[in-house]
């Protein structure tokens, strides 16, 4: 049988559409073009032996490099730890423990970045996982609050009819409380990797490279050419993946959300 | 359809308890019921009547504390609660559905855990968008966001229903309609079980959504046992206690009007003829029956016109086309509620009733639905008699 007569109650509206166009692209194209610019520039005019040391294309796009490895390693570690961690603490047997998980990691954040790093360069020793570790440790707290909060947020009641409709427990996590919590999740990873930019040049200080190192050199000997260029530089790579970390958040959450 | 659904089965309720750990009473206490397959049964209470924990033991969503839940002969106990879930349809208020989902992919969640191939899904998708009276086409690939709360809930009673469950369980679904869409929806259901038949178990605190929807009612009290259990009729005439009574409020003679069809309760026979009739032979009827007044019906036996003995008097030949019109009629189907309109609203005392091809069946008045109300009264007390002298004999 068939009850059509209540079925065109309300016509439906169209989604609206995602903006795909070119103008997505142009943030992005803006911050390469000011980093560009930035070593065209320096470059061009006349340096002393010292800027030269510190500004020469290698040595600039070494330290780049190594910027982007100190991001990309502490991040990767901090969703490794953080997923799986906001995903126990916020099962129903293990609420009590919330708390404190999260006092430590709002501890690590707490924490000077610069006395974390060189605390930990003491501790154990001076290089790149150091560092990796401490940006670790400074960086954890947003996606893993974040997490939390994605998960905690969603409709009891969606939970509710999902094991009511047969879910198992893992089948709701997989299918409805962690898709539903994809967005939060994602702000707090674009957190993550902005604060893991700035943080980053701190490895400097315990010689673990990055763009840091342009800003100590320029501290340290008086060359404002080579710090600026170190700041840009550093602004820019944030900005860039702030963006991506804005393309992911896009893409990845689960539509008809909002 | 294409393939026949399946049919309720009897759930029993044996000395079911729960107790929250924390609280002071138990939720429910040594509950027993029996729901008999293919029913509605209702559990009315206000909040905190453990109503709702009650209907959620059946499919475990909350575990008893002791007792024993039997469907269709079978413990739940014995039966893995995820794989007893799948076979139980499970509605909510506001319908729960997934907001990341299409409605298309919310329906098929069940028969996905069961393992259904995509055609097979595809096709039950669309077949249950119909009947709740959704166009697959329009709505299938839509997210629940754009439908308004009836198309929700219509999209959360399909997926109750898409792996073709013998138990359906909906708690307060129609809770936060507004009363328009609420009203629709409860004759829908009630449209869809005439052709489902399955057991279902329906939690309100609204006790005219019970009283309309339930084949028996529970009456539940706080803390968590059944009052009375009984058909809405018994429960309006004889309400088990001053709980009860106060729990209906006033004018259960006015429910009742609205729970008896026009069809159930003994009709007023007046003469009728058909326009071709000898205007003499009518005219000696209506005198043999003394109310001085008869129906015109055409040749489909459609009620036409009303005739006096005035209209008739002193005329030859065929009764034609002379007469009052009739100002309406009543279908059989309608409440007594419906057919009291009617007769306050008609230019006559009284108003044929009609039944299929709106043909004629039989004739209504003030007089006949007091009469209907009190024999109802009357069957019910009687029947009242009996039980309590077969519990004292037994």
């Amino acid at each position: 049988m068939s009850l059509s007569t209540a079925a065109a109650e309300r016509e439906t509206i169209p989604e609206p559409r995602i903006g795909r166009s070119w103008h997505v692209v142009l943030p992005p194209l803006c911050y390469l073009a000011v980093a560009a610019a930035m070593i065209a520039y320096t470059q061009m005019v006349p340096l002393d032996g010292i800027e030269r040391g510190s500004l020469n294309l290698p040595f600039v796009l070494r330290r780049t490099w190594e910027h982007i490895r100190l991001v990309f390693f502490s991040t990767v570690l901090v969703l490794a730890v953080a997923l799986p961690l906001g995903i126990v603490l916020t099962r129903p047997g293990l609420r009590r423990v919330t708390p404190y998980a999260l006092a430590l990691a709002n501890l690590g954040q707490a924490i000077p970045a610069v006395g974390m790093v060189v605390l930990l360069a003491v501790l154990f020793r001076i290089g790149f996982w150091t560092a990796v570790a401490a940006l670790f440790a400074y960086s954890l707290l947003p996606t893993l609050r974040n997490t939390m909060v994605g998960l905690e947020q969603v409709d009891p009641r969606l939970v509710d009819a999902g094991r009511g409709i047969g879910m198992s427990a893992v089948g709701v996590l997989a299918k409805v409380e962690l898709p539903m919590a994809v967005p939060v999740i994602l702000s707090g990873v674009r957190t993550t990797l902005v604060l893991n930019v700035g943080t980053a040049g701190i490895a400097a200080f315990i010689g673990a490279g990055g763009l840091g190192d342009l800003i100590t050199a320029g501290v340290s000997t008086q060359r404002n050419l080579v710090l600026i260029t170190g700041c840009v530089l550093i602004a820019v790579l944030a900005l860039i993946l702030d963006w991506l970390g804005g393309l992911a958040q896009r893409l990845l959450s689960p539509k008809g959300l909002s | 359809m294409s393939e026949p659904s399946t049919r309720g089965v009897p759930i029993e309720l044996r000395k079911v308890t729960k107790a929250f750990p924390g609280g002071r009473a138990p939720a429910v206490q040594e509950l027993d019921l029996t729901i008999a397959a293919g029913e509605i049964v209702v559990l009315v209470g206000p909040s905190g009547c453990g109503k709702t924990t009650t209907m959620r033991m059946i499919n475990r969503l909350i575990e008893p504390t002791s007792g024993d839940i039997l469907i269709d002969g079978r413990s739940s106990r014995d039966i893995d609660p995820d794989r007893l879930r799948r076979h139980i349809g499970y509605v909510i208020q506001q319908a729960g559905l997934f907001p990341h989902m299409t409605v298309a992919s919310n329906i098929a969640q069940v028969p996905k855990l069961l393992g259904w191939d995509r055609r097979r899904i595809a096709e039950r998708v669309d077949e249950l968008l119909t009947l709740v009276g959704l166009e697959p086409s329009t709505f299938r690939d839509t997210f629940p966001r754009r439908l308004s709360g009836g198309q929700q809930q219509r999209v959360g009673v399909a997926r109750a229903l898409a792996a073709d469950p013998p138990v359906l369980l909906m708690d307060e679904p129609f809770g936060a309609l507004d009363p328009i869409s609420r009203q629709r929806l409860q004759d829908e259901l009630l449209r869809l079980q005439d052709d489902l038949s399955k057991t279902i178990v329906f939690v309100t605190h609204d006790i005219d959504e019970a009283l309309k929807l339930g084949d028996h009612i529970a009456i539940m009290q706080r803390p968590g046992h059944i009052v009375q259990y009984a058909r809405p009729a018994e429960i309006l005439t004889n309400p088990a206690d001053a709980y009860v009574e106060e729990f209906l409020g006033a004018g259960s003679s006015m429910r009742l009007l609205s729970l008896t069809k026009v069809g159930d309760i003994e009709l007023d026979q007046v003469p009728y003829a058909a326009e071709d009739a000898d205007a003499r032979e009518v005219l000696a009827e209506m005198e043999r029956d003394g109310r001085g007044y008869a129906l015109v019906l055409d040749g489909m036996r459609r009620p036409l016109r009303w005739v006096t003995t005035a209209h008739l008097k002193g005329r030859e030949g065929p009764v034609g086309t002379t007469g009052d019109e009739i100002s309406g009629s009543i279908g059989r189907r309608k409440t007594l509620q419906d057919a009291l309109e009617e007769l306050l609203n008609a230019d006559t005392d009284i108003v044929p009733v009609t039944g299929r091809h709106q043909a004629y069946e039989g004739a209504l008045s003030l007089a006949t639905v007091q009469n209907a109300i009190q024999s109802i009264k009357a069957r019910e007390r009687e029947r009242r008699m009996l039980r309590l002298g077969r519990e004292e004999g037994g």
